[in-house]
Parts: structure tokens; sequence; C-alpha cells
């Protein structure tokens, strides 16, 4: 008993030393149990997020305003479940498995971004989702590219260069509504007062509210905090949304020198938390609808899933006979 | 290009572009409903092939009716009954058996059209295109022919499903097959195939895959058409004001 405790304190001292030194953890190597579960909690977030995501936005696929704009906002939200599928993928590696996350994603127990809960009743809100939600998105993952779990930090690599195409995509919109006719104009402005908020708190609670990070940057899956990241965020997009003449719905936002140790920043207005948690406990815009529209796919999609195993098994049993 | 045979092809692209455009637009209808994830992924990557293949057909059609100065116009600004794609394409998609069938039926008609339009075809520009759109719809057709036959034969349910879909299709296929004085035209003048010298292979290929999956192809008569003439079902209507609405909501603008 004892010598196997020695052994577990020696390959954790080992485990944190890896990722001291910047390598990888792979999936057969030793890992203590709650570096597995938030990782298998983040991953499983994260895939969940890109498949609930794809709902507000395949919403305006029937109805994108030119066929230019139709096959890139298609070709958008099939990168988006190519993404969850990696995820899903890298989240197996971990120990479990797919059906499982998707089990807990239609049951309601898992949680996805708040974001998605959120409507699209314009063509605007398309463009706002790609330059604020993508561009949020990215904020957040560039980092867990360095991310110290091997298959995850891979999989981020290749979905920030698809997640930093839909930005630019998403912006291209936004400026194509800007300098548009009135109308077009004030549907951009109306869609950027109704993401903005929400955007910003996409990063999560304040850092003094937020109970996770501090073994999350010993194990290097979170190298910044969640303000940290909000103010790259804001800082990122206030000057691109001036540049188009669009204004951010933020009284309080204003230019502060000792922001960022001093380099200078945006200030912002206070964020409604009890939004973001009323949200978060399923109360949002569009929860319902969300998870509902999951399962009624789920359950409608039961019998052809039945069926594609029955034949896979058919064809197998065919095999084996013929052997 | 002479006048008379200009409104050839151009009549000629638009019945194929509106094909692909109103099912690629059934298609898209999917995304994010899908039985699987794998579905969430292949059915968008299938309705952007479609959609793609009616933008470039739109754009060359555009080169030769300058009535129309873009595809957008073509694709959202048209009355309901200026569009010519058939009554196949425009039905509601129905369960999934029924999509990924109407799907076979159709990408394997048209894998077979390109094929001819590859050897010949007098419109060069339509004969480069189709060497591209032959790959595209030959792997629909593949991807669409296994669904095919693994829900024909899964599981009694779904083989009971299988066959009410093709139940429910067999009405609009006669006239995918049905040749009128404009195809004949087409064909006369090296064109386009004529439709029904396609039923052959198309039958020998659809009763193969039917076959794996413990289903029979009906005898097909033609029993209902009007789509090649702008004769549209009610569930046209309200694909169109899904599909115009931005352009006729906020006219000339741009996007
Ligand atoms: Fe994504
Ligand atoms: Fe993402
Ligand atoms: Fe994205």
């Amino acid at each position: 008993m004892a010598r196997e405790q020695n052994g577990k304190i020696a390959s954790l001292e080992e485990f944190q030393e890896k990722i001291n030194r910047d390598e990888k953890i792979e999936p057969k190597d030793f890992m203590p149990e709650a570096y597995r579960k938030t990782l298998i909690r983040q991953i499983g977030q994260h895939a969940h997020s890109e498949v609930v995501g794809m709902l507000p936005e395949g919403n305006w696929i029937t109805r994108a305003p030119t066929l230019r704009r139709k096959l890139s906002l298609l070709a958008k939200v099939q990168d988006e479940a190519g993404h969850g599928l990696y995820l899903y993928c890298a989240a197996e590696t971990l120990g479990k498995s797919r059906m499982e996350m998707t089990q807990e994603l239609l049951s309601g127990k898992a949680k996805y971004s708040s974001i998605f809960n959120y409507p699209t009743p314009t063509w605007a809100d398309i463009g706002a989702i790609g330059w604020l939600v993508d561009g949020a998105a990215i904020m957040n993952q560039i980092p867990l590219c360095r991310c110290s779990y091997g298959p995850y930090a891979r999989a981020m690599i290749r979905i920030c260069k698809e997640e930093s195409f839909h930005q630019r995509q998403g912006y291209e919109i936004m400026l194509t509504l800007a300098k548009g006719t009135k109308a077009q104009k004030e549907m951009a402005q109306r869609a950027l007062n109704r993401w903005w908020w929400p955007s910003v708190m996409m990063f999560g609670p304040s850092d003094a509210d937020s109970p996770n990070t501090e073994n999350s940057v010993k194990w290097k899956i979170k190298r910044y905090t969640n303000d940290e990241l909000r103010q790259k965020f804001v800082d990122a997009i206030v000057p691109q949304a001036e540049k188009i003449g669009l204004v951010v719905p933020d009284k309080d936002l204003k230019w502060d020198k000792k922001r960022n140790n001093g380099k200078g920043g945006y200030a912002y207005g206070e964020i409604n938390w009890d939004e973001f948690w009323r949200v978060v406990k399923g109360n949002g815009p569009m929860n319902n609808e969300r998870i509902a529209a999951k399962q009624k796919a789920w359950n409608e999609g039961s019998w052809v899933r039945a069926a594609a195993d029955a034949h896979a098994l058919k064809k197998q049993t065919a095999l084996q006979a013929a052997e | 290009m002479k006048s008379k045979t200009a409104d050839m092809v151009f009549e000629g692209l638009l019945r194929i572009a509106d094909d692909n455009l109103i099912l690629g637009h059934r298609t898209s209808e999917w995304c994010g409903h899908a039985p699987t994830l794998e579905e969430d992924l292949a059915l968008p990557n299938i309705a952007l092939d479609l959609i793609g293949h009616a933008q470039t057909l739109y754009c060359l059609a555009c080169e030769i009716d300058t009535r129309y100065k873009n595809e957008d116009q073509l694709a959202f600004l048209r009355l309901e009954h200026e569009y010519k794609n058939l009554l196949l394409v425009e039905q509601e998609n129905g369960d999934f058996g029924n999509t990924v069938l109407r799907l076979f039926y159709f990408s394997t008609f048209m894998k077979y059209f390109w094929r001819k339009v590859k050897i010949k075809c007098c419109f060069k520009k339509l004969k480069e295109f189709s060497e591209k759109a032959f790959l595209e719809t030959s792997y629909h057709s593949k991807y669409a022919s296994q669904w095919v036959v693994t829900l024909g034969d899964g599981t009694d349910e779904s083989n009971v499903k299988m066959s009410d879909a093709i139940v429910n299709l067999e009405p609009f296929l006669g006239e995918l097959f049905n040749n009128d004085d404009f195809t004949e035209m087409c064909s006369q003048n090296d064109f386009l195939p004529e439709p029904n010298s396609i039923f052959e292979g198309w039958k020998g290929e659809v009763d193969t895959i039917l076959q794996k999956g413990n289903l029979d192809l009906p005898e097909i008569t033609l029993k209902k058409r009007g789509g090649r003439k702008g004769e549209h079902s009610e569930a046209f209507g309200y694909l169109l004001s899904d599909l115009q609405y931005m352009q006729r909501a906020y006219p000339n603008s741009s996007w």
C-alpha cells in the first residue's frame, strides 16, 4: 500500500515536471484523475458548443441573401460540425464515449457555451456571431493550441485556423451592412447591441469568482485568466467596430492608460452577472429551444442509427460466415 | 451566340441550375437536425456542392442573357412560374430515408447526365464544368446509395420506411426522364442529352442498389409533371418565401 502511494506521488511529480518542461501528455500517459476529469468536462463542453452552435446559424442558411453568402455560411456550419467531431474524438481519448457525452447534452446535464442560447432574428446576427462569437472563441482557443494535453492541443490548432477564417467572414458581413443602406446599417447596429454583452460574458465569471482557474493554470490547460482574455477581446473588437462606424453599446467604455500593465487598454462597464447566471442556469431566451431541437433530431434519427447498427452487424456476420 | 441558340442554352442552363439550387436548399434544411453528427457534416457538404453547381450555371446563363445582371437575380428574383426545376426536388424532405432516396435518384441521374455532357456538348464552358460536376455528383450518388442499402437492409422498421419512401417518390420520377420539344432540340444541337437516354443506365444502377437493400423499384410512369414548364407544387411557394426573403424585403442592396 505504502509503496503504491509512493509510486503515485513519484508519478504525480513526474507528471508536473513534464508539464513544466512543456512536454505533451498523451492518452496512455499517467495523469491525475482531476486532470482527466477537468479535460473531459472542458473538451466535452467545447464539443457540445460547436454542435449546438450550428443551430442559430443554420437558422439562416435557407434565407441567406446571396448565393455567395449562402455558400460561405454552409461551409462555416459544416466546419463547426467538423470541430464537434474532432473534439468528441479528443475527449474519447480520455475514456468517455461520444454516446455518453451526447446523452448528457440531451438530458441537459452537460453545459455548452451560453452564447448559443441567444436568438438570431436577422441576417446581421450571422455577421455578429462570426465577428464577435468566433472572435471570442479564438481568444479562448489560441492559448489552447499549447495546452498540455496532446490530442486537445492538436485539435485546437486545426480548429483555430478555421475559426479565424469565420471571424474574418463575419466581420466582412458586418462591414458590408455598415456600408449599405440605412436599413442595413441599422440591422447591423441592432445585432451588435444584442451580441456585445453576451460575447463579453463568453469568457466566464470574473477571476475572483472562478474557482477552476488555479489547477488549470498549473496544468497548462489554461494560460490566461478569464479577465485577461476578456480584456484582449475588448481591446481587439472596439477599434474594429469604430472602423466600420458601429457603436459598441457600453457608455462606460473608454481608453485607460493603466490597463495591460501600463500599455493601455479599454475600460468597460459592469457586466450583468445576474443575466449571465440566469442563462447558464437554463433560463436564457433559447435554452429550451436549442435542447428541444437536438432532442428532436436525436429521437427522429433513432431508427436510422438502429438500422445502421443492424446493417453493420449483418455485414460482419456475413463476412465471418464466408471466412 | 445566335439568338435562337442563345435562348436554348439559357433555358437549358436554367433547368439544371434550378434543380441544383432547389435540391441544395432542401438538403441544407437538415443542417443541425440530422440523425448523426457525421450526417450533420455530410448533408451541408452536399448542399454546398449542389448550390455551388447552381451558382456556376447561373453565372453562365447571365453571360448569355444580359437582362439578368448577376447570378443572384436569377436565383432569388424570379417569380414562381419562372423556375424550371423538377417537381421531385422541391418536395419537402420527409424523413431521413426519403431524403437520401431522393438524393440517390437525382444524383445518379445527374451522374449519367454529366458523363454524357463530358463526352458531347457544343457549349464549351459547360463541357469544361461537367468534369467537376461529374465527380461531385458521383460522390453524392455513392453517399446516398450507401444509406439506401443500409436503411433498406437494416431493420424491419427501416425497411418499411424505405418502402414507403419509394412509393412516396415514385410519382415524381417520370418527369426526370421526360423528353419534350425543348430537350429534343437540345439533343439535336449536341447541347444536352435527352433525359430518357439516361433511363436505362440509371435504372440498372438503381435496381442493383435497391436489391441490396431488399427493396424494389416500381414501374415508372409519367404521373406528375409541370416543373419544367414552371407549374409547381404548393410546397414550392413556401420554399421561395424563405429563399427570396432577404432580396424581397431589402431590394437593391449589396450583401
Ligand atoms: Fe468551431
Ligand atoms: Fe469553437
Ligand atoms: Fe466557427
